[in-house]
């Protein structure tokens, strides 16, 4: 077959108008779907004003009133003849979950990008850490809740419950799920993510920036710490927010690791130390979990739900929007990159 | 442009910081250096760079310029599996034995490269770095530093009133007088060129042209260049290398009306790629 080169076939130039077309489609489509979610994510929330109290019997006063009404009784009482517990407590522990997790992935995500894009030669080691990362971000998490507590429970936790704690064994104290092991496993969990994003960002420096510093006389220590990594910065950051996003969507290896239905005591107080990293601890997740299988608010149900469901999503948009601002800070001090 | 005011500045604060400074010549013997899977890129080269002056080095693309430039602070060190051999003498010390310390000998052999490489931070504390990584913590002695390094590079004017800006938002011409700026906050003795001017506009040329010519006094200088007029302009001594090899090497003026070698003579009349 001939083919003149640098003259495109009708037949081409057909598939490329129906490819058009399609992509015009497909892009309205999707502007519709969101308006459709942030719609329906509006309508819950409304809903959650109506529904739920009516079950409670305070149907009395406007929309804003019984959904401050509601707020309240779901915030702070819990109801043993419905059998669900406050909200508020649940909130809070999984703020502190989640802070706990950024603490720890952010420092060892980097830590692992900065082997591997400036330390690392292209070995089969390197190529198998790679590979390995990339495979990590594919495991079922609940699998990520089994080696939790396999590994940092009874392995790490029963050693550290020998050493430091014999006198109270059998009663374990960080032998048993708590909040250090699952905001560990979480944090294994959202590694991957994190190392990626990072390794991309100091990937995407030029060899000119890591030169110019080097001819001033730095080390490669200097020139990672002072240079490379403020200004993979943002990338970093990105890889964060996506860990929170990944991590706050978690509830089933949270089960196996340390969040429970109804935990006596926050998980963080204001007498030294401040927190508890052994204790078990409430989680917006699983309450939403534990109302749609166990609770006894009947009609209410739905409602109730959805009303957790808000606030969860809330959080995280909150969490993000920190993240997000101090991005922007970054970005603005140093200005992103220029075309290059 | 307050010319006569930026000079008298400049010459201010060379009297304050350069006094009594005499710069090293460099001396290279028996230079030779491969790159891993590309066989050798600079081959015996020998050369008496004078100390206090500025030294062109010309030739076509891929001739080993840069290579050469990168062997006097040691930045082909950072390259895996180039290999090199001779010495090159910076005053008394042969830098390329093992002994020597890399990092103080590249804080006395400074370095500009062909592409500005301004680093994502400051105008500041671009300039601030060098001194900051050679121990200087006092803010008073990082202001004065800063500030003498941007008027010799002629950028203080520009730039004094937005300090602690991005200095990726500068234009590339402005980025380079920093890069150069940055550099000089070291004080090294010699500063190596690589193509300073090649993505430059003609005005920004022109300016880091007087720059060099402001600043052969106190370093000792060596250019890399594609510009034949620039080398004429701004060079005391030219090189001229073809094929990894030194082919030519004498006073400017010699080079450009009476070469010795018919190679060179093709190349600077335009007759060779
Ligand atoms: N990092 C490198 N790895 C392998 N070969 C290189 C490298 N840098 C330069 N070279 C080769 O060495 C030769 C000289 O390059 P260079 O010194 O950059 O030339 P010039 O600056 O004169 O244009 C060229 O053939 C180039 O391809
Ligand atoms: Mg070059």
């Amino acid at each position: 077959m001939i083919m003149a080169t640098g003259q495109s076939l009708p037949g081409q130039r057909r598939w490329q108008r129906v490819l058009g077309t399609l992509m015009i489609w497909l892009t309205a489509a999707m502007v519709t779907l969101s308006v459709l979610t942030a719609g329906a994510f509006l309508g819950l929330l409304l809903w959650f004003a109506g529904s739920w109290l009516t079950a409670e019997g305070m149907a009395s006063g406007g929309v804003l009133v019984r959904f401050w009404g509601n707020l309240q009784q779901l915030l702070f009482q819990p109801s043993a003849s419905l059998g669900i517990e406050a909200m508020l407590p649940a909130i809070i522990g999984t703020v502190i979950m989640i802070i706990l997790m950024t603490v720890i992935v952010a420092p060892l995500g980097v830590l692992v990008a900065v082997y591997l894009s400036e330390y690392a030669k292209n070995t089969w080691y390197t190529e198998l850490l790679r590979i390995a990362i990339q495979n990590l971000a594919g495991v079922p998490s609940v699998i990520f809740g089994v080696f939790g507590l396999g590994f940092f429970v009874y392995a790490v936790g029963g050693e550290i419950d020998g050493w430091f704690y014999a006198e109270t064994l059998p009663r374990p104290t960080f032998g048993t799920p708590g909040l250090l092991w699952a905001s560990l496993t979480l944090a294994l969990l959202t590694l991957p993510v994190v190392i990626v994003a990072s390794e991309e960002g100091l990937a995407r420096l030029p060899t000119s920036m890591r030169e110019g510093s080097y001819a001033l006389g730095a080390t490669r220590f200097e020139t990672i710490i002072r240079v490379l990594l403020p200004a993979a910065g943002s990338s970093v950051l990105t890889g964060v927010i996506l860990a929170i996003a990944r991590a706050a969507g978690e509830v089933a290896p949270l089960m196996l690791v340390g969040v429970v239905k109804y935990a006596p005591t926050l998980p963080v107080s204001l007498q030294a130390p401040f927190i508890a990293f052994e204790q078990k601890f409430m989680h917006l997740g699983f309450f939403i979990y534990d109302v749609a299988a166990h609770a006894n608010v009947g009609e209410g149900r739905l409602g109730l739900i959805c009303a957790a469901a808000v606030l969860l999503v809330g959080l995280v948009m909150l969490l993000n929007l920190t993240a997000v601002l101090l991005r922007k800070r970054l970005r603005d001090r140093y200005q992103a990159l220029s075309e290059e | 442009m307050p010319y006569m005011q930026r000079d008298a500045l400049i010459q201010a604060s060379q009297f304050q910081s350069t006094a009594a400074r005499t710069p090293p010549g460099l001396v290279v013997q028996q230079l030779s250096l491969s790159y891993p899977g590309n066989g050798s890129a600079l081959v015996d080269i020998n050369l008496d760079i004078p100390a206090g002056a500025v030294t062109a080095v010309i030739g076509p693309s891929g001739c080993g310029k840069s290579t050469l430039l990168r062997c006097f602070n040691r930045m082909n060190d950072t390259i895996e599996g180039c290999r090199y051999s001779g010495a090159i003498y910076v005053g008394d010390n042969n830098v390329l034995a093992a002994a020597t310390d890399v990092t103080a000998l590249r804080r006395r052999v400074g370095m500009v490269f062909q592409r500005p490489n301004p680093f994502a931070k400051s105008i500041y504390d671009n300039v601030a770095y060098g001194p900051r990584i050679g121990g200087i913590r006092r803010k008073r002695d990082l202001d004065e530093i800063v500030e003498r390094a941007l008027r010799d590079v002629a950028l203080w004017d520009e730039v004094s009133d937005r300090l602690h800006t991005g200095a990726l938002r500068l234009s590339l011409g402005q980025q380079q007088r920093l890069v150069l700026a940055r550099t000089i906050a070291i004080e090294p003795e010699v500063l190596l060129l690589d193509e300073p001017a090649s993505s430059l506009d003609p005005i920004s040329t022109l300016k880091i042209e007087e720059l060099i010519y402001e600043l052969k006094h106190t370093y000792t200088i060596i250019i890399v260049t594609h510009n034949m007029q620039q080398a004429a302009r701004v060079s005391d001594w030219t090189a001229f290398m073809n094929g990894g090899k030194l082919v030519e090497f004498d006073e400017t003026d010699r080079i450009f009306t009476n070469p010795v070698e018919r190679a060179t003579e093709d190349y600077i009349t335009g007759r060779y790629g």
